[in-house]
């Protein structure tokens, strides 16, 4: 409780170095919340388009339904496909309802008979997509193709791409935080230089003295944390409702409160433990 | 108690600072510290504390050896030597008590106990009233009370007093010096360096003298030497009488 107190009074007592040590950690944290943010989220999107019909084919005005099935039938016979799905008018019609229920201005121009009926297209692997897209072009009656490898793909080398931007950022920043700290808390080791040494001539034990420190890095990387964390839930909040007309059906679990407090969580314990390390640092450089 | 045994400290600048002192000090001694600036008398006492260790030789305290004592033991060490420092050494951030309550608080004892003691201590020293006040408000010879004050607060068997009237003039010079004698006749083993010759040829204590890093004089030594060649002296003549009665 006293070591607390110390650490409180150093703290209250050079608020400026306090703010920048709070604020470097603030950023690093916003850093890695925004990017664990896009990962999880991209990983997810990525999933949903690999487990979902990768391929969807329309057909033509008229097609019988026999036709439908043969085609369907053979796509069965090559054995790499996962589903097949047939999503008639009326059904694509459903679902368009659904996705536009509050743009009543879109639902009045569209009816069944417009939408084309479809088949919906999954493979074990999406790597086969390219024969099954090929088979289906080859039909007449199929008036067109729509093939998400590409997507996929794209989306895959997009979040990679993050991933180790997000990486590379993230260590970068928490190194330099460290650096931040470990020399705020050096420069505030050597204004106490005379106090430390009428401790330990007052028989103060080296921990005595470390410790208050150590609990002031903590501090700044504690409140940097929440503080990062919380301006990125302020702007999730905020974006929500975008985010969700804009996946539609993707469930992500990143919107989720839960994967929000989660997320604060690991941070948390983050940071305290770059706080002790910074802080660990600079008293051994300067506490000899 | 304490014995230094050859105890030389050479700087690294290579200025000697103690050369092959030889003392002993008794449980419950008052002993004057004497010499010109630059003997080596804050050496000897900043040695005593393990501040800094000897270039060569051995000091012991109870017997234990403290120039060998591992780091972790120091505090220890320290907490059974009272020490009031030249420069006093007080944090002025903090008030007169919260100063003496520090060393209570490094020693994890419980707040209440040590604020208690606190009380106690500042009583004894006579400055209870100026318990809230910050350093910069006192006077001197407050401020050396203080001081005393913090040295005295884990009950030590020893106090170093370094130039505790060094400041001050002369009236509370002697307050402070019957201070530390009263503190002596509760059984604490009082060292102190000191200038000032008219309280050391005034009181009847031991003198140890220092200069240029030599022990040169020692009133102790030098009362036993003269206890010794009476006693001897006492003997011969006693031993001549017995002669000349032989041989009448």
């Amino acid at each position: 409780m006293k070591t607390a107190k110390t650490a409180w009074k150093h703290i209250r007592r050079s608020p400026y170095q306090a703010l920048a040590a709070i604020l470097i950690m603030m950023l690093t944290f916003l850093v890695i919340s925004v990017f664990s943010m896009i990962v999880v989220s991209s990983s997810q999107i990525i999933s949903y388009f690999e487990a979902s019909p990768n391929v969807t084919a329309f057909f033509k005005e008229g097609t019988p339904q026999s036709s439908i099935d043969a085609l369907s039938s053979s796509l069965k016979s090559t054995g790499k496909v996962s589903s097949i799905k047939f999503v008639s008018k009326q059904e694509a019609f459903k679902r368009y309802s659904s996705w536009n229920k509050n743009n009543p201005a879109l639902l009045d121009l569209v009816n069944a008979d417009v939408l084309p009926a479809s088949l919906e297209i999954s493979t074990y692997k999406i790597e086969d997509l390219d024969s099954i897209a090929k088979i289906l072009k080859n039909s007449s009656d199929v008036s067109d193709v729509v093939f998400l490898k590409d997507v996929v793909t794209t989306l895959i080398s997009w979040t990679d791409a993050m991933r180790k931007i997000g990486l590379a950022l993230v260590v970068v920043l928490s190194v330099v935080s460290i650096f931040v700290m470990a020399t705020i808390i050096g420069f505030k080791i050597s204004q106490k230089r005379e106090e430390i040494e009428i401790m330990r001539l007052l028989s103060a034990t080296n921990w005595y003295i470390r410790w208050p420190f150590l609990l002031e890095g903590m501090f700044y990387g504690f409140i940097g944390a929440i503080l990062g964390w919380l301006l990125t839930f302020g702007v999730t909040l905020y974006m929500r409702p975008y985010l969700l007309s804009f996946v539609r059906e993707i469930p992500l679990v990143t919107l989720s409160p839960f994967f929000l407090l989660i997320l604060l969580g690991i941070e948390l314990l983050l940071a305290l433990m770059l706080g002790a390390l910074a802080s660990f640092l600079a008293v051994l450089r300067y506490l000899k | 108690m304490i014995r230094l045994l050859e105890v030389t400290k050479t700087y690294g600048t290579g200025a000697s600072a103690l050369s092959d002192v030889t003392l002993s000090i008794d449980k419950g001694e008052f002993v004057f510290l004497v010499g010109p600036s630059g003997s080596g008398k804050t050496t000897l006492l900043r040695l005593l504390i393990r501040d800094m260790t000897p270039t060569r030789g051995t000091i012991t305290l109870n017997n234990v050896d403290i120039v060998s004592l591992p780091p972790g033991k120091i505090p220890q060490l320290r907490k059974q030597i009272g020490v009031v420092f030249q420069d006093l050494k007080m944090l002025m951030d903090r008030t007169i008590f919260e100063n003496i309550l520090l060393p209570l608080e490094m020693a994890g004892m419980d707040h209440l106990q040590a604020e208690q003691k606190v009380h106690t201590i500042l009583k004894q020293v006579g400055i209870e009233e100026h318990a809230e006040k910050f350093p910069i408000q006192l006077s001197g010879g407050e401020l050396q009370r203080a001081a005393i004050a913090r040295a005295l607060v884990f009950s030590p068997d020893i106090l170093l007093a370094d130039e505790p009237t060094g400041n001050l003039d002369n009236t509370t010079s002697w307050e402070i010096i019957k201070l530390l004698q009263d503190i002596n006749k509760l059984g604490t083993t009082i060292i102190m360096a000191t200038h000032n010759l008219d309280v050391v040829n005034s009181l009847d204590k031991r003198i140890v003298e220092l200069e240029k890093g030599k022990l040169i004089n020692d009133t102790k030594k030098a009362k036993e030497h003269k206890k010794g060649a009476e006693k001897g002296a006492e003997e011969e003549k006693a031993k001549e009488t017995k002669n000349k009665d032989e041989n009448s």
